[in-house]
């Protein structure tokens, strides 16, 4: 192994094989904790064995305000469950197991509480990739960005259609594995559009980086994947899935179906 | 956390930092138009024009200045100093809330936007923001924990009577937290022509201190009032604090005055000890929420705790940043007020001056009660009377036992 290769993170390494197959990566969000911790596990790998190249999970917090009506249900659920950051990491454990990249998405005040560099060491060792920090800005992001670079983990941020072009630079020069595209203006929650405002942006942050641009809110059909797939390197599916466990009658149905999903948008990623 | 190099380069209002309080964590999507809002403010700031608007938005509409009050029968149970209370029951609306929110929608005008939402939690500010809306003709939503349209049904009626559409928040504690929650959900959809007004002195930069400066005006009337009828500066001004709003309006043309001790009331609820109380700065710890670094109420994990208090508008895991900085430094005190001692106090004016005050403003007149008693009868104390207090007759009647199906159990 060429010490390149060993600096390369599993984030990256995903999305050069699904390059080098002439396809976006497929990247699937569930929450830890929901419907239950282990029952989130067990959806994530079914994801996982159905074509997920990368995996984010959710830290649950308790104002979750960039999210929409379907993940919050899940979240409050999961925070009654009693979830705790050691079952994040633990799920992180389990899913990254599997063989795919796991990020942890999460509100940063939980990461602040925790302890920056504490949550980083700990996510290491669990075999996380990196963290997805949602309203966390670059300009706030200080110590992360350290600490990240030290313990090898991908900082990713958003950028939204709104972004002027010298936000995007600051927020590309920021990013490792990819950055998060933001189709809309909005929370998360599915959408029968993606917004024509999507490959725009995905346009935009090019000029910017070399990094790969996913795309995430409002994708969940196989149809809609296949149409970001077209000019992004990355399709971020996460309400849908989640949407699969609130209508499940059980866990292992739940499961079951978040595998068919997955299976459906990853045959979409591949068009 | 301690603050960063970075931050302390900034100084201490350099992107909205009060110290290591403040700053901006907002999600991407709006971070532009927080650009956008803090370019238009500091604009405004030196705006003739918009100035004068304002200044003649306060004085003809908003019934600005605001009186001070002496409240000598009140005063005989607070050490027996002179006490005064700086009327913002008076403004138009009821509550102080109305000041910041004639700053912010005639802003939003500025910046060609044609809707206006808020968060309400006692509904003052849903109200005043229906209101300025009404005024300048700007569509309005209203976000409500349903919890508190249940508090404050009569509020719920009046946002509505004046147009605005009022929409109850079902999830999580389904209080003033959780309206915030959902209405930065509906800004970053819409904020290409909205504007979020925020009704405290708190979230990402620039509302902390853009809020203050709309309501540093009750300070700067109260310094000039008591210095006329009391012939000096007062010992302490003291006033509510659940964001904060109001307490930094009338403490912080006072700031510089170090012999006048300003003094926060907080919502304690049942007691600290219970845990069911909104006292943020006396029983939390700094963290993130709403877009600032903050004291905030959270358990281990740094999610954030149900608070409780019996006052709507006090009922807020977090606080205003710049709060928490003058709590840090020293320059202003907080301490907890419970729902009993608030309610007692809130008897006490309405039978020793005949003023309702709001239960939110109830806390302060406790302090006051408390804090004069410390000081003697040579004190003057200067109370912010944050609000009128006909929204809680139904609360307080039934606290007392004066309504029908109470009274008879």
């Amino acid at each position: 192994m060429t010490p390149m290769a060993a600096q390369a993170s599993k984030v990256a390494t995903a999305f050069e094989t699904a390059a080098a197959a002439n396809r976006a990566a497929l990247i699937g969000y569930l929450p830890a904790g929901f419907p239950s911790v282990d029952g989130a596990i067990d959806a994530a790998v079914a994801m996982v064995r159905n074509g997920a190249d990368i995996v984010e999970i959710g830290l649950p917090y308790t104002d979750p305000l960039m999210d929409g009506p379907v993940i919050q249900e899940a979240v409050h659920h999961a925070l009654l469950g009693g979830v705790h950051v050691g079952d994040v990491l633990r799920t992180v454990e389990a899913v990254a197991g599997s063989g795919a990249a796991v990020l942890v998405m999460t509100y940063w005040n939980p990461v602040d509480h925790y302890g920056v560099e504490a949550f980083a060491r700990d996510l290491a060792s669990a075999g996380g990739s990196g963290l997805i920090t949602p309203d966390l800005p670059p300009e706030e992001a200080g110590s992360w960005l350290d600490v990240a670079r030290e313990h090898r983990l991908d900082p990713v941020f958003l950028v939204a259609p709104s972004s002027p072009d010298e936000r995007i630079a600051l927020i590309s020069s920021v990013c490792r594995g990819f950055v998060y595209a933001a189709s809309v203006m909005g929370v998360t929650g599915a959408r029968t559009s993606v917004g024509a405002a999507a490959s725009g942006l995905v346009a935009r942050v090019r000029q910017h980086t070399t990094l790969p641009v996913a795309v995430g809110l409002g994708v969940s059909t196989g149809s809609q994947a296949s149409e970001v797939a077209s000019f992004a390197d990355g399709v971020i599916v996460g309400s849908a899935f989640v949407k699969r466990l609130l209508g499940a009658d059980d866990p292992a149905s739940g499961a079951e179906s978040v595998g068919r999903l997955a299976a459906e948008l990853a045959a979409g990623v591949r068009r | 956390m301690t603050t960063t190099p970075a931050q302390e380069a900034r100084g201490l209002e350099g992107l909205g930092h009060f110290g290591r309080f403040g700053g901006r964590l907002a999600p991407e999507a709006l971070m532009s138009a927080l650009d956008e809002l803090t370019t238009a403010y500091e604009a405004a700031k030196t705006d003739r024009q918009f100035q004068a608007e304002l200044a003649a938005l306060l004085h003809e509409y908003a019934s600005r200045p605001t009186r001070l009050t002496e409240l000598p029968r009140f005063a005989e149970h607070a050490g027996g100093g002179r006490v005064f209370a700086k009327r913002e029951d008076l403004a138009h609306t009821g509550s102080h809330k109305i000041n910041n929110v004639l700053g912010q929608a005639l802003l939003t005008k500025k910046m060609g936007k044609s809707r206006i939402i808020a968060e309400t939690g006692a509904g003052q500010h849903g109200v005043a923001t229906a209101t300025a809306a009404a005024l300048l003709g700007l569509d309005c939503v209203v976000y409500m924990g349903a919890e508190d349209t249940r508090r404050q049904a009569l509020n719920v009626a009046r946002m509505r009577l004046l147009g605005a559409e009022v929409v109850p928040v079902t999830i999580g504690s389904q209080t003033l937290k959780d309206a915030i929650n959902e209405t930065f959900r509906d800004w970053v959809a819409t904020v290409e022509y909205t504007h979020y007004c925020i009704g405290s002195v708190m979230g990402p930069h620039p509302f902390p201190t853009m809020v203050r400066d709309f309501q540093r005006i009750i300070g700067v009337e109260a310094r000039e009032q008591i210095l006329a009828k009391a012939g000096r500066l007062p010992d302490a001004v003291i006033a509510c604090v659940g964001g904060g709003s109001n307490a930094m309006g009338a403490f912080h043309a006072f700031i510089g005055d170090e012999d006048v001790r300003l003094i926060g009331c907080e919502a304690g609820g049942d007691g600290l000890g219970t845990g069911r109380h909104a006292a943020t700065i006396s029983g939390g710890s700094p963290g993130f929420i709403h877009g600032m670094y903050t004291y905030l109420m959270q358990d281990g994990e740094g999610q954030t705790l149900p608070t409780h208090s019996i006052s709507a508008g006090l009922d807020y895991p977090g606080v205003g940043p710049e709060h928490s900085w003058l709590h840090e430094t020293g320059r202003a005190s907080y301490r907890p007020i419970t729902d009993s001692q608030a309610m007692e106090a809130f008897s006490l004016l309405c039978r020793t001056e005949g003023i309702i005050p709001a239960i939110e403003s109830a806390h302060a007149l406790a302090g006051a009660l408390e804090v004069g008693q410390n000081l003697g009868k040579d004190a003057v104390i200067v109370i912010s009377l944050s609000g009128r207090g006909d929204k809680d007759v139904d609360i307080a009647g039934r606290w007392f036992g004066h309504l029908g199906e109470e009274a008879a159990k």
